[in-house]
């Protein structure tokens, strides 16, 4: 056992997992050894077509056993049919034991419990969302879910800590040689970033698209030297949960009110000039903030330089207003942005080892000046929590939250102070999935918390005058002012959620709830 | 001068609201026992109210509850609770003669002196939602020291005037006027009604400055979103302010000299456009001399 660096009690290893590298801080893990290399293989030039009739004929062609890792891409979020259909077919196979490794999964992934139940699937390696994460939580799961960053999970693919056996890439437009494009096709998704490390670092690499088109395909985003096999289906996902149509700016005031204390906290920084980049997300206060900022943007002449991202049409109007220069997509939200990848040179696909892997010659997020995240919880410490709610249950993915927070100069979480009766702001987070020394501010609709470790921030805040300037400590006291003491959560020893900050070391872990 | 530019409705029996309300920077805050909580919920809405106004934390808002009618037996419960929390005010609904005020204002004298409070710190503000509400107007205003405003009502005056909403409220420009002319009479705030279409910015915008050019000096709200637009509408412009502070600062000067004319920029100066002046910086949070 030992206490790691953010103060949670560790095992030295973990049933299932294996041994912990305790998290020691921030940058506190240089990389080992060389990146991994896959095996060799050839397509001699008797061999220029690499369809196969169907997902089982893939299975087999791939040599995929019992006990194998297989990974999946998540671009094609709710709306995505592939890993299930895959799933289905592994079962049918008789294939048992897999290891899955998505890059995310969603509600529409439900669907796995039953080859969970079954054994078809032994671990999941991702996020674990809503049904699939209130099982592993009761102890549903036989080894622990390990979650790992967008910047950690290409991290662990390109160091060799993870060997992906066969990779699955659902892709909206295909050639019969493997050349692959999201920008395209009744499917389109936008950009591919998340299979990228997929595509370049699986021993077997499997395309399943819905949109087979002549050789060469149009705007290639994954080329046809790593794609092994090319499966034809008649649907690999349904449009509507795939992209969303217009993202519209909130009206909910709460929201406005939260999203218009970070803008004000941006605008009185040094970060707040022409060459800004920013990132945030597709929620509510994310895109809130984003567009006053762009009004700001706008009344004070300033250029930015780059948006980062999952990409909205919010960012694609900004671009092409000439607010920002570029945009850096690792993942695309909305039909607008799915249009601007394939049409727009400045919309640029970046794959997640370029966005957020910790262990190359230098990730996107590293030259990123501003970032809005947000939180389930917030502690004294600054740590914040994505992964768990207040039951304890394990329901989110950690997405790019650590890897921005770490790149970022500026990192904001908003988070409303309660959401119901439930606090928001807390002595200690239940889970720790990022540390508060790589988190600057906490922004309420109470008022927005510096952390002390920026000093700078405090006082050019304090310089604004408008921004309404509180300590953490006020926070988690009105808080507790407003719901009094939570009970805590009741858990097992069990181990069931291993939760890895992006360096690949332990930074907690989720424990099995106790039966009520 | 106390600004009244905004009061924010909040429902009695959200808790989420109640504590977030002054968040928005309203003027002043109404938590609402009346319309937004149905009979089933009063008695809980009423423990929940007399919770958050303990807890006290208002910001810079004025507070006021709105009770419950005075025909019903809900508001002698209403003001005994909500009273000795140290609330700015009262809003009483469906206030149609001065008698109901003299009852008030002798309920509420009972429980500010058994709560050892000041006795005439609880203000009254009267919703007038009814056509002898209004035409009682200026003698409910002056019914007691107590009378802070006066307010006309929407939905309820409507029907008791037997008409409908039209596009631009024409059937409340009479009651409108009446209620600018009684507040200003008796020496109280106009405090207009709430603009219902929480959605239509513009509209609420052209409402705004109509009410404001008749003579009312603020607005209820029942949404947030709708506070920015109504305090952009009621705040003077710097140039307002610029021009208003040379007259008062003129005026000052003329009186200390002991001067009965005033001249700005060379051009003589009225009273009247001397007590603009004042009001105009009044309402832009500036003292009559024009310091903060």
């Amino acid at each position: 056992m030992a206490i790691n660096a953010v103060g949670r009690d560790i095992p030295d290893s973990i049933p299932g997992y294996g041994d912990v590298k305790h998290f020691k801080g921030h940058d506190r893990r240089p990389p080992e050894g060389n990146r991994f290399g896959k095996r060799n293989r050839t397509a001699f030039n008797s061999r220029t077509d690499k369809t196969l009739p169907d997902i089982k004929a893939a299975i087999s062609a791939s040599g995929l056993k019992s006990g194998m890792t297989i990974s999946f891409h998540h671009h094609l979020r709710n709306g995505d049919f592939v890993v299930n259909a895959v799933l289905d077919a592994c079962a049918e196979m008789g294939i048992r034991d897999l290891v899955i490794f998505p890059t995310a999964l969603f509600g529409v992934h439900k669907h796995l419990t039953r080859h969970i139940q079954s054994g078809v699937i032994r671990q999941i390696m991702g996020s674990v969302n809503g049904p699939i994460g209130q099982l592993a939580s009761e102890g549903g799961m036989s080894v622990p879910v390990i979650l790992r960053s967008h910047g950690g999970r290409p991290r662990a693919v390109t160091s060799g800590e993870v060997v992906i056996d066969v990779a699955f890439i659902a892709a909206p437009t295909s050639d019969k040689y493997g050349n692959l494009s999201g920008a395209v096709g009744k499917s389109a998704c936008g950009s591919l970033g998340y299979a990228h490390s997929d595509a370049e670092y699986a021993q077997c690499v499997i395309a399943i698209t819905d949109n087979l088109v002549p050789y060469p395909a149009p705007c290639i985003h994954i080329p046809q030297f790593f794609v092994d096999f090319v499966v034809v289906v008649n649907s690999i996902g349904d449009p509507a949960g795939i992209v969303s149509g217009t993202t519209r700016v909130t009206r909910d005031p709460m929201r406005l009110l939260i999203a218009d204390n970070a803008a004000k906290l941006i605008e009185a920084t040094p970060y707040f000039k022409n060459g800004i980049s920013f990132q945030t997300g597709a929620g509510g206060i994310s895109l809130a903030v984003a567009a006053y900022v762009r009004e700001a943007m706008r009344e004070r002449g300033i250029k930015g330089s780059f948006g980062l991202g999952g990409i909205t049409e919010f960012f694609v109007d900004m671009m092409k207003e000439g607010l920002f220069e570029r945009l850096l997509d690792v993942q695309s939200f909305d039909l607008a942005a799915v249009r601007s990848i394939g049409e727009n040179p400045n919309h640029v696909e970046i794959s997640a080892d370029w966005y957020a892997n910790p262990w190359n010659a230098g990730c996107a997020v590293n030259m990123l000046d501003t970032v809005v995240l947000g939180a389930t919880e917030v502690d004294r410490d600054f740590n914040v929590n994505v992964n768990t709610e207040a039951d304890g249950a394990l329901l989110h993915g950690i997405g790019g939250h650590q890897d921005t927070a770490a790149g970022a100069q500026l990192t904001i979480i908003t988070t409303p102070l309660l959401r119901g009766r439930i606090p928001c702001a807390v002595d200690s987070v239940y889970t720790v999935t990022t540390p508060g020394e790589v988190v600057d501010a906490i922004v309420t609709e109470f008022g927005v918390a510096i952390n002390p470790r920026r000093q700078d921030l405090i006082d050019a805040a304090k310089e604004a005058g408008n921004v309404p300037l509180v300590t953490m400590d006020e926070l988690i006291d009105k808080a507790h002012g407003f719901t009094g003491s939570m009970s805590p959560v009741e858990t097992e020893e069990r181990i069931i959620g291993v939760i890895e900050y992006r360096d690949g070391t332990v930074i907690d872990v989720v424990k099995q709830l106790k039966k009520k | 001068m106390r600004l009244r530019r905004t009061k924010l409705y909040l429902p009695g029996n959200n808790p989420n609201m109640l504590l977030r309300g002054h968040l928005f920077n309203p003027d002043g805050v109404i938590l609402d026992l009346e319309d937004a909580v149905a009979v089933s919920e009063k008695d809980a809405a009423r423990i929940l109210v007399r919770d958050v106004l303990r807890k006290g934390d208002f910001g810079n808002c004025e507070v006021t509850v709105r009770i419950n009618a005075m025909d019903t037996d809900l508001w002698r419960s209403d003001i005994e609770t909500v009273v000795p929390c140290g609330i700015d005010g009262i809003r009483i609904p469906k206030v149609e003669n001065p008698k109901d005020i003299a009852i008030m204002d002798e309920a509420l004298s009972h429980i500010e002196s058994k709560a050892k409070m000041r006795v005439g710190k609880t203000l009254i503000f009267c919703l007038l939602e009814t056509a002898l509400g209004i035409w009682n107007a200026y003698d409910i205003a002056k019914a007691s020291r107590r009378v802070a405003a006066i307010c006309p009502g929407g939905e309820d005056l409507r029907a008791d005037l037997k008409t409908t909403r039209s596009e631009n409220s024409e059937e409340l420009i009479g009651p409108r006027r009446i209620v600018v002319l009684a507040a200003h009479a008796a020496g109280v705030d106009a405090l207009d009604t709430v603009y219902a279409d929480i959605t239509d910015d513009a509209g609420l915008r052209r409402e705004t400055e109509w009410v404001k050019q008749l003579g009312f000096q603020g607005k209820s709200v029942i949404h947030p979103n709708q506070i920015p637009i109504i305090h952009d509408v009621f705040t003077p412009t710097d140039r307002e302010i610029e021009q208003a502070k040379k007259i008062v600062e003129a005026a000052v000067e003329a009186a200390a000299r002991g001067l009965g004319a005033v001249q700005v920029d060379g051009k003589m100066v009225d009273k009247p456009v001397v007590k603009r002046a004042e009001y105009t910086l009044q309402r832009a949070g500036l003292s009559a001399g024009g310091e903060k």
